[in-house]
């Protein structure tokens, strides 16, 4: 690991000072993407700034609804009883996330900023875009099982692999940051990550210096809390990235959908909201016909690479298969 | 690139060690004097394989051992002073900030029971407890450990009476070479505490509900971070649903006796076996 300058802020009046952080320091939390990317030398910080010891662990009621500390770890969110009771679909995709230990560190502002990333990013002896601008794609004629298959550029193929970050699309979180100036921002999340275009070494559209200080959610995606349900699909049963992952949400009158979100995670750099199937499914009455349809139209627009085109039919089936649960009807 | 044993000039080196020892001066000494060792072990990935290694052997050259802690300056902002509580008591190290908790407690402080497996956060042998939690170790800073309590697989028995987890390896044969087993243990310790504070998992059916008695399969998904080579999977659930359980469970095996000793000795005609 190259040498860095390390700093550590435990208080909201040092909060002051991280106004004094250049382009080439990171914030760190619980470390569990960074530091591993520092070790394989992908990461190169000349500064760290240790942020877990300031004051945003709290997860508490608002009026809005809920707000969720940048620093509390993921287990702590999992398995708070007002996430559990009114944001299941929440908890569900934590924790088919990861293993317990790393769940015990990972933060959830950390747990938005892991990167969105493919084994030739890992791979300082290949060619990367994300990581080494205008070095070119290694994985676009490559090996590309894993890679994306909507929202693609020539310039980067990667998906991102968390499974948090799709269910608060599903649940229209909103992030709120803290500017170098000490102001506020609020960006929904929706808006957070973003698609490579040209410039894939940009994960997300926070801006240098920012730091996330909290999740909301918002109180009317509670509607959602009786029938939601997150489904990975993966290679082995725990402990593993998705092959494609779903976050299924229905709001329902009756046996009439008002509300559906469907959010589709590792097909694309970022949380992939299946709005067609979206669009299909709100009116309607529950049925499995209905869910096979919708599941269809999810994927008419993928475009997949050389050794991921499963992921469309298996994608497919996914949906159906996570709104099937998510209506109790399996 | 010269033989194992030649001297080794600046030519000597890859492209990746040039392009190293341009961006960092200070390893051009350590990269040439490694020279030999590099050669045998690494001919297909030179350069990163040296990155990593020389920046670990830095690291660890620069880790202030306890007995000098008092009297060791700090030298500047690339060398941090922490103070954490270690199996109940309380440890000073001036550390490069660079050190991981796992290279600290093994290099510096001679606590070999906590095991480096993958050291990229994948195989859980490194498992410890910070404040009670398992964590991994490999992804520790150990500057960031500043007024936090560490327990290792040394800190678990009480002096000499095994911790239940401990005892319920032994007894379920829960393992084979060994080398996951301290991982596994302090996991399994800290997983039991969650599972006591009602925490669900993956595979609970209603997270809504705080789960009460686990499940073998709910065992596998939560002990899922602990990856064993040897298969020891069965011994493991075993040991951790009895502890877990209190349903004592019997024990499917026993040190032969002498006698047995004796007939295989004479069966296979050897001395021993």
């Amino acid at each position: 690991m190259r040498p860095f300058e390390y700093v550590r802020v435990d208080n909201t009046s040092s909060l002051a000072d991280l106004t004094a952080i250049t382009s080439n320091a990171k914030f760190m939390a619980g470390g569990t993407n960074l530091l591993d990317l520092m070790k394989e030398d992908v990461e190169r910080p000349a500064r760290v700034v240790d942020i877990s010891g300031l004051p945003l662990k709290q997860i508490q009621r608002i009026h809005s609804g809920l707000s969720l500390g940048a620093l509390a770890t993921n287990t702590e969110t999992a398995n708070h009883p007002l996430v559990r009771e009114n944001y299941p679909l929440l908890t569900q995709a934590i924790l088919a996330g990861a293993s317990g230990q790393l769940r015990n560190m990972a933060t959830n502002g950390g747990n938005l900023l892991q990167r969105t990333r493919c084994n030739y990013f890992y791979d300082t002896a290949m060619p990367c875009n994300k990581r080494d601008p205008g070095s070119g794609c290694g994985a676009r004629e490559g090996l590309n099982k894993i890679h994306a298959i909507f929202g693609w550029s020539e310039s980067c193929v990667a998906t991102y692999p968390g499974d948090m970050a799709n269910a608060l699309h599903a649940l229209n979180a909103i992030v709120r940051l803290r500017e170098p100036n000490g102001g506020e921002r609020q960006v929904p999340i929706a808006d957070f990550h973003r698609l490579p275009g040209e410039t894939p070494e940009q994960d997300t559209n926070l801006r240098q210096g920012e730091l996330i200080v909290a999740i909301k959610l918002p109180v009317s995606a509670a509607a959602f809390s009786g029938h939601s349900y997150y489904l990975k699909v993966r290679d082995r049963a725990s402990y593993a990235f998705a092959m494609v992952a779903v976050a299924a949400a229905l709001d329902i009158d009756g046996d009439t959908i008002r509300q559906a979100r469907v959010v589709l995670g590792s097909v694309a750099h970022m949380p992939w909201r299946a709005v067609e199937t979206e669009a299909i499914l709100v009116g309607q009455r529950l049925d499995p016909a209905l869910f096979q349809r919708a599941s269809l139209a999810a994927f008419q627009n993928a475009r997949p690479l050389k050794h991921n085109a499963y992921k469309v039919e298996l994608g497919q089936r996914a949906v159906a298969r996570a709104l099937m649960r998510a209506a109790h009807f399996a | 690139m010269s033989g194992p044993c030649g001297n080794s000039k600046v030519e000597d080196l890859s492209e990746d060690e040039r392009l190293l020892v341009t961006d960092m001066p200070e390893l051009a000494v350590l990269l040439h004097s490694r020279r030999d060792f590099l050669v045998h072990t690494a001919a297909g990935s030179l350069g990163v394989f040296a990155a990593d290694l020389l920046a670990t052997e830095q690291a660890l050259a620069q880790v202030e051992f306890p007995a000098h802690a008092a009297s060791a300056p700090v030298t500047g902002q690339h060398v941090v002073q922490v103070t954490f509580n270690l199996n109940g008591g309380s440890q000073t190290m001036n550390v490069d900030p660079r050190v991981v908790l796992v290279d600290a407690l093994r290099e510096g402080l001679a606590l070999t029971g906590t095991k480096k497996g993958c050291d990229q956060g994948q195989c859980g042998a490194c498992t410890v407890l910070v404040d009670g939690q398992r964590v991994l170790s490999c992804l520790t800073l150990t500057a960031g450990l500043e007024g936090r309590s560490v327990t290792t697989i040394e800190g678990i028995a009480q002096e000499d009476q095994l911790h239940p987890v401990q005892a319920a390896f032994i007894k379920h044969d829960a393992f084979q070479c060994g080398y996951c087993t301290p991982g596994q243990i302090c996991s399994a310790v800290g997983m039991l505490a969650e599972a006591q504070r009602g925490h669900v998992s993956h595979v609970t059916e209603n997270v809504a509900i705080p789960a009460s008695r686990l499940s073998d399969d709910e065992i596998r998904e939560r002990m899922s971070g602990n990856i064993c080579r040897c298969g020891a999977y069965p011994g493991i659930v075993a040991a951790v649903q009895e502890v877990h359980s209190g349903r004592r469970a019997a024990q499917l095996w026993e040190f032969a006796p002498q006698t047995r000793f004796a007939s295989a000795t004479k069966e296979t005609g050897h001395e021993t076996v």
